[in-house]
């Protein structure tokens, strides 16, 4: 019998999943570099919660750090998915967004400066709603404006996911990376099912939930670009290869022509079985015909 | 929801272009149309419902994936022509209730298909087209952010039968776990949670309210004062920065965001690691 059999990798991994967003930040920035900015200390704290009787939290479960990866100049902004269920208020969007921002200014300076966001997220939180929408808006636009200079990396390890509005940032992401745990889609299936029934989607269905918002499936698809297992080493890795591989050549979110052939394509008569989707959008394909 | 009809988007359309129906090889859902306003030949987009939509979830004027594409391609044909002349305006008329919820949807990426037109209207808007946002229904949630709210200047009628919001009251209610009545009393005092046209003005994310007499069926007098509003809000736009900036410096913003101010004069002042001295 082999020792292996006894130390399997799982057994030397450190789970990633089980870090909360600081660890998560600090765990992507090389060792050493890592300094948080308008830290819980500060107490930039939201404030529309308190008023509705929810406890509000001192970094608004958002947590901005700066360091490199790579030796190159990098800022990690990460959502606590256990702080309102990593939704966007009005501090969280705007501490994600001004640090884009910053980082945009520094690569206009001349200091190459990229991004990566940790996407834990249901989207809007509620109880700050039209300043959440705003703040995702706002957001959006200034990843449009950094992936100009600098890649914007996206990653969604799990467990809570990215929804709503925040998988419309992923979308214009430079790179998406997943775990298998993660999902990404705009709606979740409890909203389907609340919207248009159960036979629509099937909130309970674990197996479906997984098979078409599941990371497994967003990669086979060509959705993400990298998918990776539950472990801090090689979650850090990903990303230290796609900030180092650049400004990809065209978006995805630009790949407007590609994908419109393709939903034009899709028969809309029946569900589609995810797995017989994975053939029709074959991962590698998006690179063959971008406009 | 019976106060909100969904015709307005079409109404508008007409009124503004004078056409009514979709380009050639579009679905019927996108209207686009390019028509003179001012001295400019702009470019008109909305959103309508399709009864016999392709896809079942997107038949009554959600915003699904053939319409997140079709915006994002009748917008980005705009940059590619002006790409060395005058940017002309896009104008976007919203009027759309929600995103679609569908399995096929998810199924398919909606969230790139909203990805794809929020990108084209933020990359038309950085590469110096106007672009003017006009409210003159609903706008909420992933509808709005895939049609509308990447503009430099949004306007909105000041009138009851438009509303912006995140999500709609019944699900609101649901989600935070109150009555829809709760939810109404709650969002009279706290501002961001209002479902009033009037209180989101005061987040100072809109650039005007705009009156008309009469939001359905407009006169030639209405039709002409938002036509003149729509030309003083683009060439606000061409002498102002192409990012967001103005909606964060507003005046409505520097009371309602006095938080969002606060974090980024922080993160500004920790931006750069200070020297132990």
């Amino acid at each position: 019998m082999s020792d292996e059999r006894y130390s399997p990798d799982f057994i030397n991994r450190q789970s990633f999943i089980e870090l909360d967003a600081r660890e998560r930040a600090t765990a992507l920035l090389d060792v050493g570099t890592a300094r948080e900015l308008v830290g819980p200390f500060d107490r930039v704290e939201s404030p529309w919660l308190a008023i509705q009787g929810v406890t509000p939290q001192s970094d608004d479960g958002c947590v901005v750090m700066k360091g490199k990866i790579g030796g190159q100049a990098a800022v990690v902004v990460a959502l606590e998915g256990a702080f309102q269920g990593g939704s966007m208020g009005e501090v969280s969007g705007e501490k994600m967004t001004a640090a884009l921002d910053l980082a945009c200014a520094d690569n206009e300076k001349g200091v190459p400066t990229s991004a990566v966001i940790l996407l834990e997220t249901g989207g809007v939180r509620l109880q700050e709603a039209n300043l959440g929408l705003a703040a995702i808006a706002e957001l959006m636009a200034s990843i449009l404006t950094l992936r100009k200079h600098a890649p914007v990396i996206c990653l969604t390890a799990g467990t809570v996911g990215c929804f709503g509005g925040m998988a419309l940032a992923a979308g214009l992401a430079s790179y998406v990376v997943m775990t298998r745990e993660a999902r990404l889609g705009m709606n979740g299936p409890e909203v389907i099912e609340q919207e248009n029934g159960v036979e629509e989607f099937d909130s309970s269905d674990r197996a479906l939930i997984w098979a078409i918002h599941g990371g497994e499936q967003r990669y086979a698809t060509g959705l993400a670009d990298a998918l990776v297992e539950d472990d801090t080493q090689q979650v850090a890795e990903a990303i230290r290869r796609l900030t180092l591989q650049g400004v990809p050549p065209v978006h995805r979110s630009s790949q407007v022509e590609l994908y419109r052939n393709r939903i034009e394509a899709l028969d809309t008569s029946a569900q589609w079985d995810p797995k017989e989707f994975r053939s029709l959008w074959v991962k590698g394909d998006s690179k063959e015909k971008t406009q | 929801m019976s106060e909100f009809t969904v015709v307005r988007g079409k109404v508008w359309f007409r009124a503004l272009s004078d056409r009514s129906s979709s380009m050639p090889g579009d679905p019927k859902s996108v209207l686009t149309a390019d028509a003179p306003l001012g001295q400019d030949q702009a470019r008109f987009l909305c959103v309508v419902p399709d009864p016999h939509a392709r896809f079942p979830c997107a038949r009554h004027g959600e915003v699904g994936l053939e319409e997140g594409y079709g915006l994002a391609s009748r917008v980005r044909e705009v940059i590619e022509l002006d790409k060395n002349k005058t940017k002309r305006p896009i104008v976007a008329i919203v009027d759309v209730k929600s995103q679609a919820y569908g399995r096929r949807e998810e199924t398919a990426a909606i969230f790139l298909a909203a990805a794809a037109a929020a990108d084209a209207y933020g990359s038309a808007r950085l590469a110096g087209h106007p672009v003017i946002t006009l409210v003159v229904g609903q706008a909420l949630s992933g509808a709005f952010l895939t049609h509308g709210y990447q503009a430099n200047r949004i306007l909105a009628f000041d009138d009851d039968g438009v509303m912006i919001h995140a999500m709609h009251k019944e699900a609101a209610a649901r989600i935070t776990l109150r009555s829809v009545a709760e939810l109404e009393k709650l969002a009279k005092e706290i501002v961001p949670l209002s479902y009033d046209i009037r209180d989101f003005a005061k987040l100072g994310l809109l650039h005007k309210l705009l009156h008309v007499d009469n939001p359905e069926n407009p006169s030639q007098e209405d039709i002409r004062n938002v036509k003149d509003e729509l030309i003083s809000a683009i060439e606000d736009a061409r002498i102002s920065p192409v990012d967001l900036s103005n909606r964060l410096e507003s005046k409505g913003a520097l009371e309602t965001r006095k938080a969002s101010l606060l974090v980024r004069s922080t993160l500004a002042a920790q931006w750069v690691e200070r020297q132990a001295s």
